[in-house]
């Protein structure tokens, strides 16, 4: 449990709420009238009862009098439609403004996410971050539209029903509130079980849907390894037991609701019996007797859904709680903003000074990096799988801080380098080249949505893959599926290769770009890449080490240091070097 | 819309009668209650308040009977809800399960051409979100059967009391129903909008966050949340148009039986005064019309989630009713020779099914013939995109040929049974696919026979075991969601193992060492090539599909495959001395090497040329 979890927990209802209301201000605005509507609205709850203790006492008990029936009818019935007009404006403003406000959030959530870094977004689930911005924003939507009109309104009710009953009789008041009494009690432990039961079901439900996932996902490992049977049992255990999560809440919840109804029911029995003894004292009409065994009615209702209510608030307020959370993370790598500075024109160089790096909670994985790499060179950093150099790149295009030491660009340490200043010069192609669910134009053009066809199918040419354009099925229209499945994996790395390119940087970073591609296609992407980025800096991460021949210098990596560099030519000759042995390996691999 | 949605529930109530005919009994229970309510309390003012303040004195006797029927009453009532809404949600959460676990056997049994047609976050929802879609409604439905009983029995017993008041009633009670049947009208379509736009937010939401180190390293942070800003506010808008039409019609719902209420003061004043009817009468009618407003809304509420329940069921019943499972044979391969296993491919043509029913598929494979003999390594070499994992496939039969023969040990593979088939052959992909569970479970996928002592074999021979001893909890190391607290490589030998473990007698491997260094990757072909328990004699037939030259040297036969078609066959050395797209395929990095020296040298010259010029200028 990190330190935020803990913080989170134990922080009250009141202090979400202002940390809310803090960063949603407008749903301040014009929040008195919205409440003086909600009263005027409530009014009309208590309308009908007292209609029915003045049309009693005033006009039937005791010598009929239809006129006064007609008048007190005529009154309640303006009053209730002005009443009826209150709560509709009363919803109107409270929804208008509630989901703007919560929209609002929703996005600034959005962008938060994406503002956090690499490893911070790593260290959550995917499907956690997404819940920030979905099902988490939806819960509070969702409460507000149903139970917190509700809340709002049962709250103002059982203050205005207490009035009227209070005007009428104070002893009948306290039997119903003492007969509601136990009820309350009973409910807030209801509740708090419910709450429980409910964060079972969620749980149950998570694992159902990773087992779903799994079985849809895993559906050719599934078939070849003929483990449909095992698969069938887990699914359905994860149905089996969402399924008696689910029973136990109903459970809970019903009896939430039963103590409601019973309450109710002790209540008017009581009011019966003291309100005939008061009525014979001669302190209580019956028209108002009557008028109260209608309030108790309206007491009912509230009560019988508390406990759901309830529980919905609170899982609104927890859900408001992890979105101000999560807004609440400071990004640790930061955009420098209008403080930031911009990269100097041109070509640009690479500055490592005493730079170090550990994962937090980590052994270091770099250690003291000095390094310098002229503008316009062409570099590959080789090593081992472990050994530091994704991270060089990492550092390098600023996804992450360096524990230690500084990452300058052209003498510019990165960290006070504005971002679009950063993103437009440097572009980095990582080794799994994410697709968006669109055409293969609208990937190659994502950093530059201005750029035509012509220009796009010029850039494919330039790349030496024209041919490779004409053989699908619609050229850049083709549709390349959720995260780009419909195309092989070598495939989704060249289009995200032309996608980097045609962003037109001055630092190239290739980390394992190709790996997936054929090494005639390599090869060829190679040739035609030094060719049209000569004149620009370019990184590449490599373990195909046909890279590293081809590049003007290579650095090797080895457990966090950089232990040669230089030409391929030179560093070949020892033989008994990291990259010797590494080379000797290749070539045993290759010829 | 409203016909099918009834078939629907009438499907429903089918599955469960029982527990629908408790849920409806407890319902009608709890409604004739309310009703009762009514003439009680209207009894208790009549004739017990009244004449006791008239009498100035109390009788306890009926005071106290009053007290208890009133109490009674709200015990019974109780019961109802008991039986209602435990009948109800048992009967909801019973169609749910019950259906989650037909779809996903249907997902089990449906062929992976199926599975290719649809996308994946439609098959999860179809399990998910749909099946709860349709059951939806059965959470209200008993209460609004019961409700619709009750109504009958209010007007009935109004008409017991007075015509009279019998039509204010027979005005209000339709009006309220017709109310809530064109309130769940006019929401049904603005909810299924929300519910539209919000999986639409989520889907932008999930893939901008899969893709967020492209987006970042592109820095399109500002055009990416306009894109989710822009949905995000359509959704605004839609909620702000539910909350609007709520906001018309939740006072209206509740204002129309107060309204009710004053004409039976009104109508039940005059009757009074006619004698027609009693102070009881009237209070009773009165506290009716209050009590039963609240639950003719649940009739709205089954009316409202009718069409959300319609879409969900065409969509469940889509992936119930597909058709095309890859049914399996009956024949068994002799268990009694464990060697290595024979593959041959005649004449395969396979496409890929049209995105659209009418245009033809893209033919991936054509004309495809080749053999992989026991004991011996087939690699199958070619450009990207020339076919090679979809022959795989077939080597596996994860899909079958659109014509021509796939077989093993001459057998065709549609032949043989699932067990069969699947302890004959396996199958390490190129993206290795790693279950949310630990080690053990993922290399020994409970298949029988296949204890830790054989999970540890197989991960030395896939080089696995090193980093496998070095977790946390060994074999017991829960690898997470898709394994993603392991690299690349870690989940390609964790899935070689797995097929390992399987002591297969075919093994295909489909480019399964990408993500593997040079060294690691060469460790681990020797092993297999020697995993058998005697030396020189290898334990399966292995078709590898490759790119590097020692995959490839280690095999027995090439088979070169372009754009579906396989090109030629023979040994490395005959390929590269016949076929020139093979020559340019695996001695690119040779020719990479041969062109750099020759440019290399070039570029001396040049650059020895002007310096050259230089110096005599110098001069």
């Amino acid at each position: 449990m990190t330190n935020d979890e803990r913080d989170a927990r134990t922080e009250t209802t009141w202090q979400t709420l202002r940390r809310g209301l803090a960063l949603s201000p407008e749903l301040r605005t014009g929040l008195a009238a919205t409440l003086g509507l909600a009263l005027v609205y409530m009014v009309g709850r208590v309308a009908v009862p007292v209609a029915v203790q003045q049309g009693i006492d005033r006009g039937i008990v005791g010598g009929l009098n239809l006129d006064v029936v007609w008048s007190v009818v005529a009154v309640t019935a303006a009053i209730l439609v002005v009443t009826t007009a209150c709560g509709y404006l009363m919803m109107r403003r409270l929804f208008t403004v509630s989901e703007t406000a919560l929209a609002n959030v929703r996005t600034r959530a959005f962008r938060h996410v994406h503002d956090l870094s690499m490893l911070h977004q790593q260290s959550e689930r995917r499907g956690s971050l997404v819940s920030r911005v979905t099902s988490d924003v939806d819960q509070i939507t969702q409460f507000l539209q149903w139970g917190g009109v509700i809340l709002l309104v049962n709250l103002g009710q059982l203050v205005v029903t207490t009035a009227v009953m209070l005007a009428y009789s104070w002893q009948l008041t306290l039997v119903v509130l003492v007969a509601f009494l136990p009820a309350v009690l009973v409910i807030r432990q209801l509740q708090r079980r419910l709450g429980a039961a409910y964060a079972t079901v969620r749980q149950r439900t998570g694992t159902l849907l990773g087992a779903i996932g799994e079985s849809v996902v895993g559906a050719p490992v599934i078939r070849a390894y003929g483990i449909a049977g095992r698969t069938a049992r887990r699914l359905d255990e994860a149905i089996d037991n969402q399924r008696l999560a689910q029973q136990r809440a109903i459970r809970i919840s019903i009896v939430g609701s039963s103590v409601g109804e019973l309450a109710a029911g002790l209540a008017l029995a009581g009011v019966v019996v003291l309100g005939v003894t008061l009525g014979v004292d001669g302190t209580l009409s019956i028209g108002q007797l009557t008028a109260f065994l209608f309030l108790v009615t309206l007491f009912i209702q509230p009560v019988q859904i508390a406990t759901e209510v309830l529980n919905e608030a609170q899982n609104a307020i927890a859900g408001w709680r992890r979105v101000l959370d999560v807004l609440d993370v400071a990004p640790d790598v930061a955009d420098p903003g209008e403080q930031g500075r911009d990269l100097p024109a041109g070509p640009l160089d690479i500055r490592f000074a005493g730079v170090r790096f550990a994962y937090p909670g980590g052994p270091p994985v770099l250690h003291d990096i000095d390094l310098e790499i002229p503008a316009k060179s062409r570099v590959a950093v080789v090593g081992e799988t472990g050994s530091g150099k994704t991270t060089f790149a990492k550092l390098l295009t600023r996804l992450m801080d360096p524990s230690a030491g500084a990452v300058l660009l052209s003498g510019v340490p990165l960290a006070q380098v504005r971002f679009d200043s950063l993103r437009s010069r440097v572009v980095m192609v990582p080794q799994d080249g994410f697709l968006f669910d669109a055409t293969v134009g609208d990937n190659v053009r994502f950093a530059r949505p201005e750029l035509t066809d012509e220009q796009l199918g010029a850039a494919f040419t330039e790349l030496g893959l024209a041919d490779w354009l004409d053989g699908l099925p619609a050229g850049l229209d083709t549709p390349v599926g959720e995260r780009g499945e419909a195309l092989s994996v070598g495939e989704r790395q060249l289009v995200a290769l032309a996608r980097a390119y045609v962003a037109d940087p001055d630092l190239l970073v290739l980390d394992e770009a190709t790996s997936a591609v054929d090494p005639a296609t390599e090869v060829r992407l190679q040739r035609t890449l030094d060719a049209v980025t000569r004149g620009r800096t370019t990184l590449a991460i490599a373990h195909r080490l046909s890279t590293a021949q081809a590049a003007d210098e290579v650095i090797v990596v080895d457990r966090g240091r950089i232990v040669q560099r230089g030409p391929h030519d030179e560093l070949v000759h020892d033989s008994d070097s990291v990259y010797g042995l590494l080379y000797a390996s290749w070539l045993e691999q290759t010829r | 819309m409203l016909g099918r949605g009834l078939g629907v529930l009438r499907q429903a109530i089918r599955e469960q009668p029982r527990i629908f005919a408790v849920a409806v009994i407890g319902s009608v229970l709890f409604g004739s209650m309310v009703i009762v309510s009514a003439y009680v309390v209207g009894a208790v003012v009549g004739d017990v308040v009244v004449p006791a303040i008239a009498r100035g004195e109390v009788g306890v006797g009926t005071l106290a009977l009053a007290a208890v029927a009133l109490f009674g009453i709200s015990v019974l009532r109780v019961v109802g809800i008991f039986g209602r809404r435990l009948g109800a949600g048992y009967m909801q959460y019973r169609l749910q399960a019950a259906y989650r676990r037909r779809v996903t056997r249907r997902y089990l049994d449906l062929p992976l051409s199926w599975h290719h047609r649809n996308a994946t976050g439609t098959l999860l929802s179809n399990a998910n979100s749909d099946v709860e879609a349709a059951w939806y409604p059965i959470a209200p439905l008993p209460f609004a059967v019961g409700t619709l009983v009750m109504l009958v029995g209010a007007i009935v017993s109004l008409f017991a009391t007075d015509w009279a008041l019998a039509l204010v009633g027979l005005a209000v009670f339709p009006a309220l129903f017709a109310l809530n049947v064109v309130y769940s009208r006019r929401m049904a379509p603005r909810q299924a909008r929300a519910q539209r736009l919000r999986a639409e937010v989520s889907g932008i939401a999930h893939e901008s966050f899969d893709g967020a180190l492209v987006v970042k390293t592109m820095g399109r942070e500002a055009q990416e949340t306009a894109r989710f800003a822009g949905r995000a506010g359509e959704l605004r808008d839609a909620l702000i148009s539910v909350g609007r039409l709520r906001g018309v019609f939740d006072p209206l719902l509740e204002t129309l039986p107060s309204l009710g209420t004053l004409a039976v003061l009104v109508v039940g004043a005059f009757r009074l005064r006619q004698g027609a009817i009693s102070v009881t009468e009237l209070v009773s009618v009165a506290f009716l019309f209050t009590v039963l407003a609240f639950p003719v809304r649940a009739i709205g509420w089954v009316l409202a989630e009718l069409p959300r329940s319609v879409a969900g069921w065409d969509r469940v019943r889509r992936v119930l009713d597909a058709t095309g499972e890859m049914p399996y044979g009956q024949k068994v391969l002799d268990p009694a020779t464990p060697g290595p296993a024979t593959l041959t491919f005649t004449d395969v043509h396979f496409s890929y099914p049209p995105a659209e029913a009418h245009e033809p598929g893209a033919q991936v494979l054509g004309e495809v013939g080749f053999t992989v003999p026991a004991g011996r390594t087939v690699a199958l070499v070619g450009p990207t995109g020339a076919g090679k994992s979809t022959i795989a496939s077939l080597a596996v039969r994860l899909v079958d040929p659109d014509s021509g023969v796939v077989e093993l040990d001459g057998v065709d593979v549609r032949d043989l049974t699932a067990a069969s088939l699947a302890g004959t052959v396996a199958l390490v992909a190129q993206v290795p696919f790693v279950f949310d569970d630990t080690v053990r479970a993922n290399v020994a996928l409970d298949r029988a026979g296949i204890d830790d002592e054989a999970v540890w074999a197989a991960l030395r021979l896939a080089e696995a075991d090193g980093f496998v001893a070095a977790l946390p909890e060994g074999l017991d190391t829960m690898v997470g969601e898709r394994g993603t607290s392991l690299s690349g490589g870690q989940r390609q030998r964790l899935t070689l193992a797995r097929a390992l473990a399987g002591r297969p007698r075919l093994l295909v491997l489909d480019d399964a060492t990408s993500a593997v260094d040079p060294r690691v990757e060469a460790a681990i072909l020797a092993g297999l090539r020697a995993s058998a328990g005697e030396p020189g004699v290898p334990a399966a037939s292995i078709l590898v599909v490759a790119y590097r030259r020692a995959t490839i040297a280690l095999a027995d036969e090439v088979v070169y495959t372009e754009q579906g078609r396989v090109i030629a066959r023979g040994t490395h050395t005959e390929l590269l001395a016949t076929v020139p797209g093979y020559v340019d395929l695996v001695t690119a990095y040779e020719q990479a090497e041969v062109d750099r020296a020759q440019e290399r040298a070039y570029d001396d010259e040049v650059a020895q040329l002007p310096s050259g010029l230089e110096i005599e200028v110098d001069r």
